[in-house]
């Protein structure tokens, strides 16, 4: 039983805080992601859970165990970097089994561990060559190896995946995937990648600037931003922002066009649409001037501005479209999918 | 090259050649020198080609009477000597500049830049500077005529803590996170990670100082009188002032030959490890 | 400069850096500083007392004519060492950087001089320049020239320096052709282009684009013929004919083991501390700067 429990977490590098009361609580097997843009804290808040930072306040516990003072060798955790920091002098063997000669364990354990681990992970006809005779994506079976032989109670990942290329991304988190359902174990998981997050997470912890904007499912995360950031940070394309004043006969758009009625809000707001929500309709209220077509294949990408503003909108059209430049198309949209947010605190606000 | 001319390219090799000659033929002498007897190497004009007693000077040198007219020691105890003194320094200065280099870029601790600057400073007193002072200290510490007085004053060396500093900043930083996920301390991972990621590194400062160390001539001269503890190097100097009473110049240059070789080889067989060697350390 | 991840603190770094400590503060900082307590103090002629002095003896130094022209022959000579040494040494790395194969193997027949001690360097100098046997003596004969560096100041002079920068050629070439393999082909056959031949490209695209190289050089040459030639001096002249060819730091050995003047050789040495200190300095800016290309 591995659960994680995060309580007040601060980090200052002298005057300057990097990350500010981080809340939180894993529970035992789940994978966790914690995602963000870069320099929002993810890595730092990873490095003090595995003990190579040291905690300014509050405190981490792994299983019940306050772990704050304990050197990372004694936090039964294994880690996996960004550049696997594989040992370039020793075979993949020996780089498996450093950690648990350390330990003292027998060589007969160590042998039946890496030997498992080279199973599971297809790695065999490689345990006796050296790190730099292997191509990136068996590296990275390597690290993770590495951190299978040690039967941790948590992983922890940091952007493993980041140096490889995008097809091989793709399987390999796949495959982590699937390790990690296989041996069940507490795995936090830092990227900034939002497509990797929401394919591979249980749950995401969003950071933005030392603090955390949400933590929830991939889904909640989707269709419940809790903030203008979250909702510009997940789905691709992002989603679409534009001011707008809740008056009581329904929005009213800048460019002078009212949608539905009936919201609990009035004043200033910031209205959120995902270019997928937005549908074809040639009676619909929003029209955008249509300034460059993407054609993905599967669907297509409408850039352009609202109709008669500068505030730029992206439309995403399944099928094949054809658009003129500088011709208006209008869109319709269901009311449940528009995102309200308060202009001053960014934050969403509950219709 | 970018065109292929024949001319030029015959012109080149020519002004290589005989940039080769000029270098090499003072060596050459000397080795023509040591393939001659004594007779002939007083008449003059002196051969340019060898002859063949080379054998005969070999042994007599290394372990016959050497040059008549020196009380010295055999030949084949200077080369002990040499030898000796060599790698005491180089391996000397290897050792504790590892250790102080690990100590400096691993360790947050008081005092650190004051022991960096203290070492630092090493860098700008070459030991021709404070030559006195430096043999006094030895000489009250009781250390003239041992190796001990031979190598360690020469041990001390900013340049080879700067290498090993250089090097292990190098080594990334995820090197260590994860010897310590792994539950390694300190000198195991000096000793399993440290120094076998810098082996090349330190095999080419090796080449270096043991030219260093088996060339010195002016501290030996110093610090030893007993002729039990001459270097080969030093003897050479002793061998010039009794030639001007007795000229044995196939003697001599027998001994400057056996003199020359060892590092002469060391360069030449480790050439790739001594060309690292150089431009690392005075870069 | 520390890494960003280092151990937890404890007394094992003091145990790491202690013999390297301890050896610099024996036998280097507290040497120096006692070369720098001498320079202040005269000794009387008989060795029983000391007097604090002052400035005195570095102003006798100043004011003694044999100090001040060994200060000139030594700029003297260590400049020529380098021009002599660089010089040829850029000439055989620009050709042997033009041999596409083959250029190693010219590398490997022309670095051993590297190896050979000074005082060694010296010995095979003085063996080919012997007045009444030496190879080079016989064949100038025929030129007229009378050769003994023996009694001749100037030829004295000259041997010491052929020596001296015959002895360096070998890593100055190493720099060099470093360096000038160091260039982007494309630059050359740019020029090659533009219609520059051989000479011209080694003149205004090679020759500009080493010249950090060449500065290093200067320097390390400068600190090699200033320090490191005084096993070269001591085989081939021992300083003479009369002082001819005594540098800064063959005085220093020769006023304070033969002549036993302890107060002015404790004052060449800290003069002569101040120069290196100097050079180092130099070196150092100029290796911080590269560090910006």
């Amino acid at each position: 039983m591995a659960e994680i429990k995060l309580t007040d977490l601060t980090k200052s590098y002298g005057p300057t805080e990097v990350l500010h009361h981080v809340e939180g609580e894993i529970n035992d097997g789940e994978f966790i992601v914690i995602v963000g843009p870069s320099g929002c804290g993810k890595s730092t808040l990873l490095r003090m859970v595995a003990g190579l930072e040291t905690v300014t306040s509050g405190e981490i516990a792994i299983a019940g165990r306050r772990v704050n003072e304990l050197e990372p060798s004694a936090r039964d955790i294994a880690m996996v970097f960004q550049n696997y920091a594989l040992y370039p002098h020793m075979s993949v063997r020996e780089n498996m089994a450093y950690g648990l000669k350390i330990r003292k364990l027998s060589k007969a354990e160590i042998n039946k561990r890496v030997e498992e681990a080279a199973d599971i992970l297809e790695i065999h006809q490689y345990l006796d060559r050296k790190p730099r005779q292997l191509s990136g994506g068996q590296r990275q079976r390597v690290a993770m190896g590495r951190a299978i032989v040690r039967d941790p109670q948590v992983f922890l990942f940091d952007e493993p995946l980041s140096n490889l290329d995008a097809k091989l991304r793709v399987q390999m988190r796949l495959e982590i995937r699937k390790l990690q359902q296989r041996l069940g174990v507490t795995s936090i998981y830092v990227t900034h990648d939002q497509v990797e997050a929401m394919t591979l997470g249980d749950r995401l912890m969003v950071l933005n600037g030392g603090y955390v904007e949400q933590f929830g499912t991939p889904i909640e995360l989707y269709d419940r931003p809790a903030s203008v950031f979250v909702a510009g940070f997940i789905g691709s394309p992002a989603m679409n922002f534009l001011p707008a004043t809740a008056e009581e006969d329904g929005l009213l758009l800048p460019s002078g066009i009212k949608l539905v009625a009936g919201l609990a809000q009035r004043g200033q707001v910031l209205l959120g649409m995902r270019p997928e929500h937005l549908i074809p309709d040639a009676a619909g209220p929003i029209a955008i001037e249509v300034e460059m077509v993407e054609q993905l294949g599967a669907n297509t990408l409408l850039h352009g501005t609202l109709s008669g503003t500068d505030h730029a909108m992206v439309a995403s059209v399944s099928g094949h479209v054809s658009a003129e430049m500088g011709t208006v198309h209008r869109f319709a949209v269901t009311p449940e999918l528009l995102h309200l947010f308060d202009p001053e605190t960014q934050k969403r606000l509950e219709a | 090259m970018v065109e292929n001319r024949p001319l030029t390219a015959i012109l080149t090799h020519f002004m290589l050649v005989l940039g080769v000659i000029a270098i090499a033929l003072p060596i050459w002498i000397t080795f023509v020198a040591a393939t001659h007897d004594a007779a002939r190497m007083t008449q003059v004009p002196l051969p340019l080609w060898p002859g063949t007693h080379l054998w005969d000077n070999l042994k007599q040198t290394l372990f016959g009477s050497g040059l008549s007219g020196t009380e010295g020691a055999p030949v084949w105890l200077m080369l002990f000597n040499s030898l000796a003194m060599a790698m005491m320094i180089s391996l000397g200065k290897i050792a504790i500049s590892l250790l102080s280099a690990f100590a400096i870029v691993y360790f947050r601790f008081p005092f650190r830049m004051t022991c960096f600057w203290m070492i630092f400073i090493t860098l700008m007193l070459p030991v021709e500077v404070r030559i006195l002072p430096t043999f006094e200290v030895v000489a009250n510490l009781g250390m003239l005529n041992s190796y001990w007085g031979l190598s360690i004053p020469l041990i001390a060396s900013a340049t080879a803590t700067f290498m090993f500093r250089q090097v292990f900043l190098t080594v990334p930083d995820e090197m260590l996170e994860s010897a310590r996920i792994d539950g390694a301390g300190p000198m195991r991972f000096f000793f399993d990670i440290l120094l076998p990621l810098s082996r090349t590194n330190i095999a080419a400062l090796f080449v270096i100082l043991f030219i260093f160390g088996w060339n010195q001539y002016l501290w030996p001269l110093l610090i030893t009188t007993d002729t039990s503890m001459t270097t080969i190097v030093m003897s050479i100097k002793q061998m010039l002032e009794a030639a001007e009473q007795s000229p044995q110049w196939n003697i001599i240059m027998t001994t400057a030959l056996l003199a020359m070789i060892p590092p002469i080889f060391v360069v030449i067989s480790m050439q790739k490890l001594f060309v690292q060697g150089l431009t690392e350390t005075d870069k | 400069m520390l890494k960003r991840v280092h151990f937890p603190s404890s007394p094992l770094p003091y145990l790491l850096v202690a013999p390297q400590l301890a050896i610099t503060l024996v036998f280097f900082i507290w040497p120096a500083s006692q070369a720098m307590y001498q320079s202040f103090l005269i000794e009387d002629a008989f060795g029983l007392g000391s007097e604090f002095v002052w400035f005195e003896n570095f102003e006798a130094l100043w004011a003694d004519q044999h100090y001040l022209d060994a200060f000139l022959r030594t700029a003297v000579f260590s400049l020529l060492v380098a021009a002599l040494s660089m010089g040829v040494a850029l000439l055989l790395a620009g050709f042997a950087q033009r041999v596409v194969r083959g250029a190693m193997f010219y590398r490997t027949l022309l670095i051993w001089p590297y190896a050979v001690a000074p005082v060694l360097a010296g010995a095979l100098w003085v063996f080919m320049f012997n007045p009444t046997l030496g190879i080079f003596p016989y064949f100038l004969d025929f030129f007229g020239i009378d050769w003994n560096h023996y009694l001749n100041g100037n030829q004295a002079m000259a041997l010491v320096i052929l020596a001296a920068a015959w002895k360096q050629v070998a890593y100055n070439f190493l720099f060099y052709l470093a360096a000038m393999q160091s260039i982007p082909n494309s630059v050359i056959e740019a020029a090659a282009i533009d219609g520059a031949g051989p000479g011209r490209r080694f003149f205004s695209i090679i020759l500009p684009l080493i010249s950090p190289t060449t500065f290093f050089l200067l320097v390390i040459n400068m600190v090699y013929a200033f320090f490191e030639t005084f096993g070269i001096i001591h085989a081939v002249t021992q300083g003479g004919p009369g002082s001819s060819t005594t540098i800064l730091v063959y005085k220093v050995f020769n006023d304070g083991f033969v002549g036993l003047d302890l107060g002015g050789s404790a004052a060449q040495s800290v003069v002569l501390m101040v120069l290196v200190i100097a050079m180092t300095i130099v070196q150092f800016r100029y290796v911080e700067r590269k560090v910006e290309y």
